[in-house]
């Protein structure tokens, strides 16, 4: 404050002596935007809410995201008709902190098919073929050839796949299309198309929101979420414990710094994929450095033998009895295996097309025959785990956790078995079932099925169509298009995967060249785009 | 790869037809003939080959249907791609009892009055695994790259 009495005024920068703030639009949300489905250019503007114009604007830039401009890029869209919308900086940035924790650094391999780039829309060649030419392995051309009878699927290295990712973002001008910004709601807009609504960063623009007028959305903002288990959110919370009890995709080096340090019992939950990262990292460490741990391994269900997405042959299924003579899957030591996380054809066989003509509950049915958790056979993993079983540091048990109680450092889990509750104290338990959020967590895809048309598939997540067109958000002349996790359960199963972001972009690709968007990738086309990814210069 | 029926038969068409074709067309002045020096050249080898590149393209359409059921025993319902190629043995094979019994039709008038020569065997021989690798390896790769849909309609052209 500016003291009256004083003989000369010093100017101050202190914001208690500016005028009062004149009422002026401070470009944000209104109430009225927000109880609106369908705003007008008026509206908008009226808050105060700059306007973009730009024809395509995909959310998350994400893998999703940069896999569907990376379509279009060589469908010949140039980079000032398309943004990427997203907080990303760059688009394995979410996938490669998810892969490191739960332990697959960059030079550990992906559960991957070798044909499954996303920097590269032809898969030729695929990850496989070029590492066994560059570094001239002949093992690895080998195992490429007799894969999988004699070998084990071929599957890349994480850090492979995010060089390449790399190299095609800036081949393509990825970094020209970003915008930076958590993309907060998307509404119709009445007359056609779409108004996506971006919150920059702090100072990055004059208002609080910006709004991009788009007659194309594209939607891909990966997992609403990852939820614990019931009983281990309650422990940790109520013992305000986050310590011992973790969950595998976050970060929890911690536990195995510990382990390295003193001799602990780990209590390791699921039976995927995750799993079995975690089961090998926690072998390694005893194995090649010296840790003493021992493992409780606890199933949920408990595979011994051929299995479905109904469990064991015993167990109970539509139509009773076994599992399908031409269709059922290797199990074996509480495992189901499986090379990906899907039979292989469902990207572009037989499964494909057959789930591609199904409808609501017979579409559902196949999804559950196929599904359950399950992980790849490999052949250096499966030598530690009967080494494990032999020296007797790896047990499994086979129940659900009615309880869990401290004891000083340690948790009591009060396992209820087929033989009844047995309490099983261990230093550290590792979730690793992978629960996932409902897609309502997600604030954006909560508005959209409130206000935006959306509706939820027969497995609840958002329901496409089979080219991956949002149901029910059409607007004039524009559309919304969504691929990856928050569509599982549709016409297409595998749509969280590489692969599967590459089937969606590709069915996306065609449906806006049936809208004149971009141009059609013919032979021609798609073979000169295809050199010019080799050589590396912009399609 | 991750054939369909359909998938199947469309890729099996269309490399045989295409691959097959143009490598029939050049290599047939240069397989053995059986006589002394450079191969000689006659007009009537290539009614030879183009009968045996059809007779391929026929029984291959059983083979396939026997393929897709073997497939249907796989729970991933792909074809490995070791699969591909080791189907050389027994289609190659079922050609050349068909030719020894002679029962492909369509050869020159006089073609089966004889046994058939050793160098017709080798003839036949590197005809057959020629084209045969070719198609494998195109398959396995290459044929992503001006086709893009194909490998994900299960091999489908159209």
């Amino acid at each position: 404050m500016i003291e009256p009495t004083a003989a000369s005024v010093v100017p101050t920068t202190d914001p208690s002596t500016y005028l009062p703030a004149q009422p002026m639009p401070v470009g944000d949300l209104t109430e009225q935007m927000l109880a609106t489905d369908f705003w007008t250019d008026e509206l908008v503007a009226a808050a105060g809410i700059p306007i973009v114009d730009v024809p395509f604007v995909t959310v998350g830039s994400g893998i999703g995201s940069f896999v569907t401009v990376d379509y279009l890029r060589i469908a010949g869209v140039p980079t000032s008709q398309m943004r990427v919308l997203g907080t990303l900086d760059h688009p394995w940035q979410t996938y490669e902190y998810l892969t490191r924790v739960s332990q697959i650094p960059r030079t550990e391999r992906l559960r991957s098919d070798s044909a499954s780039r996303p920097d590269n829309i032809w898969g030729f060649p695929s990850y496989g073929l070029a590492e066994g030419i560059r570094h001239f392995d002949l093992k690895v051309l080998w195992g490429l050839f007799t894969e999988p009878i004699f070998s084990d699927y071929y599957t890349p290295k994480a850090g492979a796949a995010f060089e390449g990712m790399e190299r095609e973002k800036n081949r393509i001008g990825y970094d020209e299309m970003l915008v930076k910004g958590l993309v907060r709601i998307v509404r119709r807009r009445y007359g056609g198309g779409y108004f996506t609504i971006l919150t920059p960063p702090e100072g990055a623009s004059a208002t609080k929101r910006v709004a991009f007028r788009s007659q194309y959305v594209h939607l891909a903002v990966g997992y609403p979420g990852l939820k614990f288990l019931p009983e281990l959110q309650r422990y940790r919370t109520e013992h305000n414990d986050y310590r011992h009890i973790v969950n595998a995709y976050e970060s929890h080096e911690h536990v195995y710094e510990r382990l390295m340090q003193q001799p602990s019992t780990v209590m390791v939950r699921g039976g995927g994929i995750v799993a079995a990262r975690v089961l090998q990292r926690l072998m390694d460490d005893r194995l090649l450095r010296g840790a003493q741990t021992n493992i409780v391994h606890l199933f949920r269900t408990y595979y011994h033998g051929p299995n479905d997405g109904y469990g064991n042959d015993e167990d109970p299924r539509p139509g009773g009895g076994k599992t399908r003579i031409f269709m059922r899957r290797r199990g074996e030591n509480g495992w189901a295996y499986q090379g990906f996380n899907y039979p292989k054809s469902v990207w572009g066989g037989q499964l494909k097309k057959q789930v591609r003509g199904l409808e609501g509950e017979q579409r559902a049915e196949l999804y559950k025959r196929m599904g359950g958790t399950n992980t790849p056979w490999r052949k250096l993993w499966q030598k530690q785990m009967n080494q494990g079983r032999r020296e007797g540091w790896y047990r499994c048990v086979v129940g659900t956790v009615d309880d869990m109680q401290p004891n000083g450092e340690r948790i009591v889990n009060h396992v209820r078995t087929a033989q009844g509750v047995v309490p099983i104290e261990v230093d550290f338990v590792i979730d690793c079932t992978g629960l996932e959020a409902d897609i309502a967590e997600h604030r954006l895809l909560k508005d959209l099925l409130e206000h935006g048309g959306a509706s939820r598939n027969p497995s609840g997540r958002l329901n496409v169509d089979r080219n991956f067109e949002l149901i029910g958000t059409r607007s004039g002349n524009g559309a919304m298009y969504a691929s990856g996790a928050t569509t599982l359960g549709g016409y297409f199963p595998g749509v969280d995967t590489f692969l599967g972001l590459q089937v969606a972009a590709q069915e996306i690709y065609l449906d806006l060249n049936k809208r004149k968007f971009c141009k059609r990738i013919g032979p021609v086309r798609s073979t000169i785009q295809w050199w010019k990814w080799l050589f590396g210069s912009k399609p | 790869m991750l054939p369909t029926l359909n998938g199947r038969l469309q890729t099996r068409i269309f490399m045989l037809v295409v691959f097959g074709g143009i490598i029939t067309f050049l290599i047939t002045p240069v397989l053995p003939d059986g006589a002394p020096g450079v191969p000689g050249f006659d007009g009537t080898f290539y009614r030879i080959t183009y009968v045996i590149l059809a007779t391929v393209l026929v029984l291959g359409i059983l083979w396939e249907l026997l393929y897709h059921l073997i497939q249907q025993f796989r729970w991933e319902k792909d074809w490995p791609t070791m699969f591909g190629l080791i189907t050389i043995l027994n289609e190659g094979a079922l050609v050349w009892l068909l030719l020894e019994l002679g029962l492909v039709p369509g050869m020159p008038d006089g073609f089966y009055d004889y046994d058939l020569p050793s160098s017709f065997f080798w003839a036949f021989f590197v005809d057959f695994t020629v084209i045969w690798i070719v198609i494998w390896l195109w398959t396995n790769g290459p044929m992503r790259v001006p086709l893009v849909k194909w490998r994900f309609f299960g091999g489908r052209i159209v």
